[in-house]
């Protein structure tokens, strides 16, 4: 009897640092799910995957629907990005809101996206509402903790 | 019993037709998002279901620990199969969802994965319920099984504050007023409310149903 509780305890032990440890890779390996462009332009590196977050900037998104040529800048009030992209952006994607872009930093000095990814705000509007989640609002749901 | 469990099944429903007809009929078209936004109204509400579905798995798993009485141990086998199903269906809308508003079916940040660990995590449960063959030995191992996958649920809750994520945090349930409007509130609690009832309606059905089984094991 006691070998055999000193086993089952042995193997709940197991299973259970086995998933203690599968819960804790999966989470920091998408903990940071994206850099800013504050952490992004402090030490860029040339053809390394980031995915990067933050909002378009307000007049800076350049749309070509014949070439599919899309350019923007990512900001998160510190610093700003450049970035490029050849495609069409989702349906949410626009000026003033929450991006998530996948891609590298490249040596010409900008981003060059493989994936656009819009992010929603927590806020829901009535079309009676008055105006739009503002920028400020948007802002405060991509802060993570250090951003 | 069987009366409380029809009148269950009727209120759900009931509940269910009239959360229908509000997120078609009665809540307006979201100005952001669009008619899509209106998923909400089936994503919001299995997702509870399921946090609810787990948190009755851990608790009926830490009293079937401490008294070992069957009953304990079917409300956590019922109630984990209902939150396994609406955990898929929280996926699935979400994905649905996900890919018009965000532009993807699926990425792997922390609110996704915790609820993909969860989702497996109760996979396992079940299937372990269903490999060990002497019913005791089974329902120990499923309940400390059922006690520590239930610690997931408050991950999945907070992952959005606790690191950065693609979808978005909480709009009702976290401190401070809720972020939509009275009319969209409303309709996403009718359907929240209604889903609550028909989880309770599959688990006072399926706890019945294993308990008979039980008596027709023993007979």
């Amino acid at each position: 009897m006691r070998t055999k509780r000193t086993k089952f305890l042995a193997g709940g032990v197991v299973i259970a640092a086995a998933l203690a440890y599968m819960i804790y890779a999966g989470v920091t390996q998408s903990a940071v799910y994206f850099v800013t462009p504050s952490e992004l332009t402090q030490a860029p590196v040339a053809g390394k995957a980031y995915r990067l977050g933050g909002m378009v900037v307000k007049g800076s998104l350049r749309w070509e629907p014949r070439t599919l040529d899309l350019a923007f800048a990512i900001s998160d009030g510190k610093a700003t990005v450049p970035v490029r992209h050849k495609g069409t952006p989702p349906d949410l994607f626009g000026e003033e809101r929450g991006a998530v872009v996948e891609g590298s930093w490249t040596p010409d000095g900008y981003f060059k996206a493989t994936t656009i990814l819009a992010k929603h705000s927590e806020e829901y509007k009535a079309p009676h509402d008055e105006g739009q989640a503002s920028p400020k609002e948007l802002m405060k749901t991509l802060k993570g903790p250090g951003a | 019993m069987a009366t409380a469990s029809r009148v269950l099944g009727w209120l759900a429903a009931l509940g269910l037709a009239g959360g229908l007809a509000m997120g078609f009929g009665v809540a307006p078209r979201e100005t952001t998002q669009g008619f899509v936004q209106r998923i909400m109204y089936l994503h919001v509400p299995t997702a509870w279901v399921a946090y609810l579905a787990f948190g009755v798995v851990f608790v009926a798993s830490i009293v079937y620990l401490a008294r070992r009485t069957d009953a304990a141990d079917r409300v956590a086998h019922a109630s984990a199969e209902v939150g396994v199903v609406f955990t898929g269906l929280t996926i699935a809308a979400g994905s649905i969802w996900g890919k018009p508003t965000w532009g993807t079916w699926w990425t792997w940040d922390a609110r996704l994965t915790s609820v993909a660990v969860l989702f497996v995590m109760y996979l396992g449960y079940l299937l372990l319920r269903g490999m060990i063959e002497e019913p005791e030995r089974g329902a120990r191992y499923a309940a400390v099984l059922g006690i520590i996958a239930a610690l997931d649920v408050p991950l999945v809750h907070f992952s959005v504050y606790w690191w950065r994520t693609l979808h978005q945090p909480p709009s009702v349930m976290k401190p401070g007023a809720p972020t939509m409007p009275p009319v969209i509130l409303a309709t996403l609690l009718v359907n929240v409310v209604a889903f609550t009832l028909l989880y309770l309606y599959f688990v006072t059905k399926r706890v019945e149903l294993l308990r008979r089984e039980q008596e027709a094991r023993l007979a």
